[in-house]
C-alpha cells in the first residue's frame, strides 16, 4: 500500500492549457499516472496532451471518473479551483501554484477541514507514489519504491532528501511535499497517522525549515503517537532573524521558529536529527538501525 | 510589504481607525509649518523610516538624538527636523549601519491616561487572524511575549465577519478597560480587524495604542506590512512602496522575480528552491564558508531571470566565488545551463565557479556545459559543492 494516491488514481489538471500545466500533465502521464483530462474554464471540448479539456471540474468527476487533481491555475484565482475541486468532490487536491494570498488561503482552509477533500500545498511541488502515481512537478526518475514516507515543506529539499534514499536503497512509500507557505492544507501530524497507519512505510522522514512550529508540533505527536522510526532535517540552521528565506513560511520572528528550537524538539522526541542537508538518507537508516 | 507611519495613518484614517492629525515634512521649514499648522502647544517629530524602535534609537553619531523628539514651537519643531532629516538613525531593528531619514511626521501631541499594545497577525496554528492585545503598551512586545506571555491577550477571528463586540468585551474586561472606553474600543478593534482582511495585511501593529483621559482610542504609532502575493488586488498600496528604505540588490532581484537576500559572506550562492538555497547556506557554513547571499531562482524561471541572478551575484563586490545548486524540478537543468553560458558570454566569471546540477533535464543540462568553453568546477552533491566552492577561496 501507500498513502493518498495510488496506480487507480485518476488524475486532472486544472489549468491544463497553461504552460506549466501542460508540461507536467505530459510528465506525470509519461511517469505512468492515469491522466483523465484537464480543466481550463472556456476551453471545455478541446484537447490538451491527448486528453479531455472540460470547463468545470463537476464535468470532469462526471465524464472522466477524477478523483484527484493537480492545480497550477494562477495565484488569483487559486482558490476558487482548489474551492470548485472540494466541491466537486475530489479526493486529493495538490495545489501547486505559488503566490496564493495568504487570506484565501484562510477561507479555502476552513473550507477543506470541513470536507472529505485532502489538500496538499499550495506552493508545493505535489506528492508521488514511487512506481504508481506522480501528481505534480518532481523529477520522476530519483524515486524508487520502496519504505520511507518522505514529507516536506520545501520543493527541491524533498528531491535531495529521495535521491538520498533511493541511492541507499530504501526506497520511498509516498513523498509529499507540503508547501512552504504559512497556511497550507495538510500539516506533518495529517501525514504522520497516514503514514503510522500505512503498512509498506516502515521509517518517516520529515523535512522541515525555519519558521512557525509545525515541526515542533510534530515531534510532540511523534513521542506520543507514532511508532515507526522518524528521521528529520531542519533547513535555514545559518538564516538571519526577521529575513524571509523565500518561502514567505519561512522567517524567523520574534526569536520563535529558530533551527536550533525545533532539533531540540525533534531529538527530544526521539528523531534523529541530520546535521546537513547531504545526511538525510543516512538519518533515515540510523533510525531504523536504533529501533533494530 | 512594509509602508512608513505616515502612509499607515492616512489608510487608518480613510479606513475609520481613529488618529491623530499630522502632516509630513522633508525639509526642516516644512516642520515648522506643520507646527503652525497643528496650533499647538504641544508636537512630537518623528522620524520616517521603516524599522522599528525610533523613540529609542538615535542618530549615528549623535547618541543624544533620538528619532521621536516632543516639541513645543515651531523652532523646537524645526530644529529637531534639522537634526533627524538626511541623517542616519540607528534602531534595534536598523542594525548598527542605521537608516537615513528623508521624512518625518509631525503629529499633534494627546493626553496620554494609558498606553496598550494593539496587533493583528496571521497565527499559522490556528490558521486564522487574531487580534492581540496587552496592558503593557509602548514596550517592546517581543519582550511582553517572552518574559510575561499571559499578559497578551489573543482573539481569533473569521475574516469574513470580523471581530464580535463579545469578543471586545472580554478583552476589556481583561485589560480594566472601561465606561465610555469601551465604545470606543469597540469601533477602534473591529476597525483595525476590517483594515487588516480589506487590505491583505501580513501585520497591523500599534504600539502604544493610547487611552486619552477623556476615554478617545487613537493609534499613536502604526506599523503595517502587507502580503506581497496580495498585492495585485491593491495597486493603490503597491503605489506606497518606499524603495529607498530596501536593499537595492534585494529589491532588482525581486524585479526579476528572483528571491533574493543579502547576507555577509563571500560564497555567492544561486539555488532552486527555498528550502535547497538555505540548506546550501547552511552547508557553505557547515564546510567553514560563508555565504553571501540567499538567492531562490524559483521554479518558472527562465534563461533571462537566471541571467539576471548571476548578474546581481557578480556585481556584489563581496562576492569571491559562485556556487550553482540545482536539482531541478519545475526548473529545469537546460535553462541554467544556458544563462550560465549566457552569463559567463556577458559579465564573465571572474571568479572560481562551481555547479552541481540534477534533476529534469540534467543530463541535456551537463551536456551543454561540457561543450561550452566556461571554466567551470563539477561538483557531484551537495556535500561535493559546498567542499570545493571552500576550497576554491582558501
Amino acid at each position: 500500500m501507500s498513502i493518498l494516491v495510488n496506480r487507480d488514481t485518476r488524475v486532472i489538471c486544472q489549468g491544463i492549457t497553461g504552460n506549466a500545466g501542460a508540461f507536467h500533465t505530459r510528465g506525470c502521464k509519461e511517469y505512468g499516472t492515469q491522466m483523465v483530462g484537464g480543466v481550463t474554464p472556456g476551453k471545455g471540448g478541446q484537447t490538451a496532451e491527448g486528453l479531455p479539456v472540460f470547463d468545470t471540474v463537476y464535468e470532469a468527476v462526471e465524464q472522466a471518473g477524477a478523483d484527484a487533481t493537480m492545480i497550477f491555475v494562477p495565484p488569483p484565482f487559486a482558490a476558487d479551483a482548489i474551492l470548485e475541486a472540494i466541491d466537486a468532490g475530489i479526493k486529493v487536491i495538490a495545489a501547486i501554484t505559488e503566490g496564493v494570498p495568504v487570506l484565501d488561503m484562510v477561507r479555502v482552509y476552513e473550507k477543506v477541514r470541513a470536507s472529505d477533500s485532502v489538500l496538499i500545498g499550495p506552493n508545493c511541488p505535489g506528492l508521488i507514489t514511487p512506481g504508481e502515481c506522480k501528481i505534480g512537478i518532481m523529477p520522476g526518475y530519483i524515486h524508487n519504491p520502496g519504505k520511507v514516507g518522505v514529507m516536506s515543506r520545501s520543493g527541491t529539499l524533498t528531491y535531495e532528501a529521495v535521491w538520498q534514499t533511493s541511492n541507499l536503497g530504501l526506497g520511498q512509500s509516498t513523498c509529499v511535499g507540503l508547501g512552504g507557505d504559512p497556511i497550507v492544507g495538510t500539516s506533518y501530524i495529517d501525514l504522520l497517522k497516514r503514514y503510522e497507519a500505512d503498512d509498506q512505510t516502515e521509517a518517516i522522514l520529515m523535512i522541515g525549515e525555519i519558521g512557525g512550529s509545525a515541526e515542533e508540533e510534530a515531534a510532540a505527536f511523534v513521542k506520543a503517537h507514532v511508532s515507526k522510526p522518524v528521521a528529520a532535517f531542519i533547513a535555514g540552521r545559518t538564516a538571519p532573524p526577521g529575513k524571509r528565506m523565500g518561502h514567505a513560511g519561512a522567517i524567523i520572528s520574534g526569536g520563535k521558529g529558530t533551527a536550533s528550537e525545533k532539533v531540540a524538539a525533534l531529538e527530544d522526541a526521539g528523531i534523529v536529527v541530520a546535521p546537513t542537508p547531504a545526511d538525510m538518507g543516512q538519518a533515515v537508516q540510523e533510525a531504523i538501525a536504533r529501533r533494530g | 510589504m512594509k509602508i512608513h507611519e505616515y502612509q499607515a495613518k492616512q489608510l487608518f484614517r480613510e479606513a475609520g481607525v481613529p488618529v491623530l492629525e499630522g502632516h509630513l515634512a522633508r525639509t526642516a521649514e516644512e516642520a515648522a509649518q506643520a507646527f503652525q499648522q497643528l496650533g499647538g502647544p504641544l508636537a512630537v517629530v518623528k522620524a520616517q523610516i521603516h524599522a522599528g524602535g525610533r523613540g529609542k534609537g538615535h542618530i549615528i553619531d549623535n547618541a543624544e538624538q533620538r528619532g521621536v523628539v516632543l516639541v513645543r514651537s515651531a523652532e523646537e519643531a524645526q530644529a529637531a527636523a534639522a537634526a533627524l532629516l538626511g541623517n542616519k538613525l540607528v534602531t534595534v531593528q536598523t542594525g548598527p549601519d542605521g537608516q537615513t531619514v528623508n521624512q518625518v511626521f509631525i503629529e499633534q501631541g494627546c493626553d496620554i491616561a494609558r498606553e496598550l499594545y494593539l496587533g493583528v497577525v496571521l497565527d499559522r496554528g490556528a490558521s486564522r487572524p487574531v487580534l492581540m492585545v496587552s496592558t503593557e503598551g509602548g514596550v517592546e512586545i517581543e519582550k511582553v511575549a517572552e518574559e510575561t506571555p499571559e499578559l497578551i491577550l489573543k482573539e481569533h477571528f473569521d475574516p469574513a465577519v470580523g471581530l464580535e463586540s463579545y469578543q471586545v468585551r472580554k478583552l476589556c474586561k481583561k485589560l480594566g478597560v472601561e465606561g465610555k472606553a469601551v465604545r470606543a474600543a469597540e469601533k477602534f478593534m473591529k476597525a483595525l480587524c476590517r483594515f487588516y482582511v480589506d487590505h491583505d495585511c501580513e501585520m497591523a501593529e500599534i504600539n502604544p495604542l493610547v487611552l486619552t483621559a477623556d476615554g478617545q482610542m487613537l493609534a499613536l504609532d502604526a506599523k503595517i506590512s502587507f502580503d506581497g502575493n496580495a498585492l495585485f488586488r491593491h495597486p493603490d498600496i503597491k503605489e506606497l512602496r518606499d524603495l529607498a528604505e530596501e536593499d537595492p540588490a534585494e529589491v532588482r532581484a525581486g524585479n526579476f522575480g528572483l528571491s533574493y537576500v543579502t547576507l555577509d559572506g563571500n560564497i555567492s550562492c544561486l539555488v532552486n528552491g527555498a528550502g535547497l538555497a538555505m540548506s546550501t547556506m547552511d552547508m557553505i557554513k557547515y564546510h567553514g564558508g560563508e555565504p553571501a547571499n540567499f538567492l531562490d531562482v524559483g521554479g518558472g524561471a527562465n534563461t533571462e531571470q537566471v541571467t539576471e541572478a548571476f548578474r546581481i551575484l557578480l556585481s556584489d563586490p563581496n562576492c569571491q566565488a559562485v556556487l550553482v545548486n540545482i536539482f531541478g524540478g519545475i526548473a529545469r537543468c537546460t535553462t541554467i545551463a544556458t544563462a550560465i553560458i549566457e552569463a559567463s558570454k556577458e559579465v564573465g566569471f571572474n571568479v572560481p565557479l562551481v555547479v552541481r546540477l540534477e534533476g529534469t533535464e540534467v543530463e541535456e543540462g551537463r551536456k551543454l556545459l561540457a561543450e561550452s568553453d566556461v571554466d567551470i568546477i563539477n561538483a557531484l552533491d551537495i556535500t561535493d559543492a559546498a567542499k570545493k566552492v571552500v576550497a576554491a577561496i582558501a
